[in-house]
């Protein structure tokens, strides 16, 4: 198998063709701009359709269209645009369409900056548009799990008929790391007989839907869509535990943040300091089951985000109160050093 | 004994919601004849938009999505790259289309993306209840233009047809009236027209019906019918804005 260097970016775009993406839709924005540039010049040359839209919304929406026509399809950009493709997410969710929709996450709010951040944790992981949805998020920390991840995601996508964010940052789009793009068995996948393909001889009409006048139907709809969720949670829900064994603290990070808090744990280590990192892969649904495995032994908890605190949210609803929650984080676009993040390892200990 | 009328093949053996002397019923019937005569109806796709043709899913025996409020150019577009050799059109009205979706209905023509788009222009909000629209007349009343359009405050009415059909994408571009069985045939004929356009490849397709709604507008039907007929042709000329040179 061939080790090549890619940027995060491409490297992503690379997977999703081998992946059987079919149709990508977006808009320029920094710093996922690398992204769409390397789908232009492939997707023709590989019978996919690459088609720059008029703004973020007009693409989340050929998504929908494409997707309700049974093909594998991909947009991506960076968190403002990601704002404004809300509406065709919570659509996409309604009517359940699979897609891959990629946030290569910078700083906000508003405009902010173009360098990387975690902030749209919260938007991601608890629906980001209106109603009652929620959609599969995966966060890789590295170019090669980047490229793993994005097969999985148009798989989890299709299995579930779903969307599925990938969540990364401005750092993992824009860095250069080996990878390689290793050959997949194919997942057995449901048919997609509900897609509107015309109806080809088929007796009934296929519809693309999202609307329910009649609030007892809704609720059905949606106590499906409920269920569906909790087996996704029962099922998917991945992570990471590194320098565990007989760990006694432990940091809690994602993306590119569990890269530099790993670094910061080998740190502490050096110094005797029993810490571990849980690295949590799925955002939704977050792997509380990581907590459960190390919370016997666990007298601290440290997370640590490019943002002023949202997954540590979701660190304190699975320890329960069970032992103490610490957070650190920058902002803005600013990246915590391995040595910041050291020194709050050490206080965490200090304090408990 | 021989058949002179009866329903089109590709519309369901169903009532609509639509309210007496609305003219979505017909067209709607007319749509479907055109996809029965092209022998189309198997292979098409079409999008249904927010507002009162939002049901359309319900009426036309075809597949179909139903859009975001003003999305649906856009959704039609993933539809035809995902399938090029399928006949893929939009049903929207004036606030979906020449509000909400302005910017979709202007990039799919300027794109010349291969799809047909039936435009029902009555010049107001009717799902909502009345409010005013992109279309609606200097003067006219609505439930947020009390006082009458004043284009001080309110701007004037989008002449959509004109306004696209200064761009090179679209092959066939036109407007009509639903006010009597001429005019009725000719939306039809032109309505043809535009699905052939997209059959043949030529690109973006549009048809722009002025239609009553008496509900909302506060009028009998017939006056309704009248009122299309008196006043909005004055501002929505009727006619086509752009078809492909012969030859």
């Amino acid at each position: 198998m061939e080790k090549v260097l890619m940027k995060g970016n491409e490297a992503l775009a690379e997977a999703a063709i081998r992946a059987g993406c079919k149709c990508f839709f977006g808009y320029p924005i920094t710093p996922q701009s690398e992204l769409p540039a390397y789908l232009a010049r492939e997707m023709p040359k590989r019978g996919g359709v690459f088609l720059q839209a008029e703004s973020e919304v007009a693409a989340i929406n050929m998504v929908y269209g494409a997707a309700g026509a049974g093909v594998r399809v991909m947009t991506s950009s960076s968190s403002p645009g990601i704002s404004l493709k809300q509406e065709g997410i919570s659509y996409l969710c309604g009517a359940e369409l699979p897609c891959v929709i990629v946030n290569i996450m910078r700083g906000g709010p508003g405009l902010g900056d173009i360098q990387p951040a975690q902030s749209d944790y919260f938007q991601a992981t608890r629906g980001g548009g209106h109603g009652d949805y929620r959609t599969i998020v995966l966060a890789p920390s590295s170019v090669q799990e980047l490229v793993d991840l994005v097969y999985d995601a148009f798989d989890l996508a299709d299995m579930y008929r779903n969307p599925v964010l990938i969540l990364g940052d401005g750092i993992l789009g824009q860095m250069m790391e080996p990878v390689v793009f290793k050959e997949r068995p194919a997942r057995q996948l449901p048919p997609k007989d509900w897609a509107t393909t015309g109806k080809m001889g088929r007796q009934k009409t296929n519809v693309i839907n999202s609307l329910y006048l009649d609030p007892i139907k809704l609720e059905e709809h949606n106590l499906k869509l409920f269920k569906k969720y909790q087996e996704i949670e029962a099922k998917e829900a991945r992570y990471e535990i590194l320098n565990g064994d007989d760990a006694e603290y432990f940091v809690v990070a994602y993306g590119i943040c569990a890269r530099i808090a790993h670094a910061a744990v080998e740190m502490a280590r050096e110094d005797g300091i029993k810490v571990g990192l849980i690295r949590p892969i799925t955002l939704w649904p977050y792997p509380k089951k990581a907590f459960e495995e190390v919370l016997p032994k666990a007298k601290a908890f440290l997370t640590v985000e490019l943002s002023l605190g949202q997954m540590v949210e979701d660190v304190k609803l699975s320890v329960e109160g069970r032992a103490p929650v610490y957070f650190y984080g920058r902002t803005g676009g600013m990246v915590p050093t391995a040595e910041e993040i050291f020194e709050e390892i050490k206080k965490m200990r200090g304090l408990s | 004994m021989k058949v002179v009328f009866e329903r089109p093949k590709s519309l369901q053996p169903t009532k609509t919601h639509y309210c007496p002397g609305c003219g979505h019923g017909v067209i709607h019937r007319l749509v479907a004849e055109v996809m029965d005569e092209l022998g189309i109806q198997d292979k098409t796709i079409g999008v249904a938009p927010v507002g009162c043709a939002v049901l359309a899913y319900n009426y036309f025996d075809c597949d179909m999505q139903q859009a975001a409020h003003g999305r649906a150019p856009a959704v039609a577009t993933g539809i035809k790259r995902a399938l090029p050799d399928r006949v893929v059109f939009t049903y929207q009205g004036d606030g979906d289309l020449a509000a909400i979706g302005t910017a979709e209905i202007v990039h799919a023509a300027a794109r010349g993306e291969n799809i047909t788009v039936i435009f029902v222009n009555n010049a107001i909000y009717g799902m909502t209840g009345g409010q005013m629209a992109p279309t609606t007349l200097v003067g006219q009343k609505t439930e947020t233009s009390p006082y009458g359009r004043d284009p001080q405050m309110a701007g004037y009415p989008i002449r959509v047809c004109e306004m696209l059909a200064t761009l090179d994408g679209p092959s066939f571009l036109a407007r009509a009236e639903l006010t009597d069985v001429k005019n009725i045939n000719k939306a039809k004929s032109y309505i043809k027209k535009a699905f052939e356009m997209q059959l043949l490849g030529k690109g973006f397709s549009l048809v722009e019906i002025l239609s009553p709604c008496p509900t909302n507008w506060g009028m009998k039907p017939k006056d309704a019918v009248d009122w299309v007929k008196n006043e909005m042709v004055k501002v929505f000329p009727p006619g086509v804005f752009k078809e492909p040179k012969e030859g």
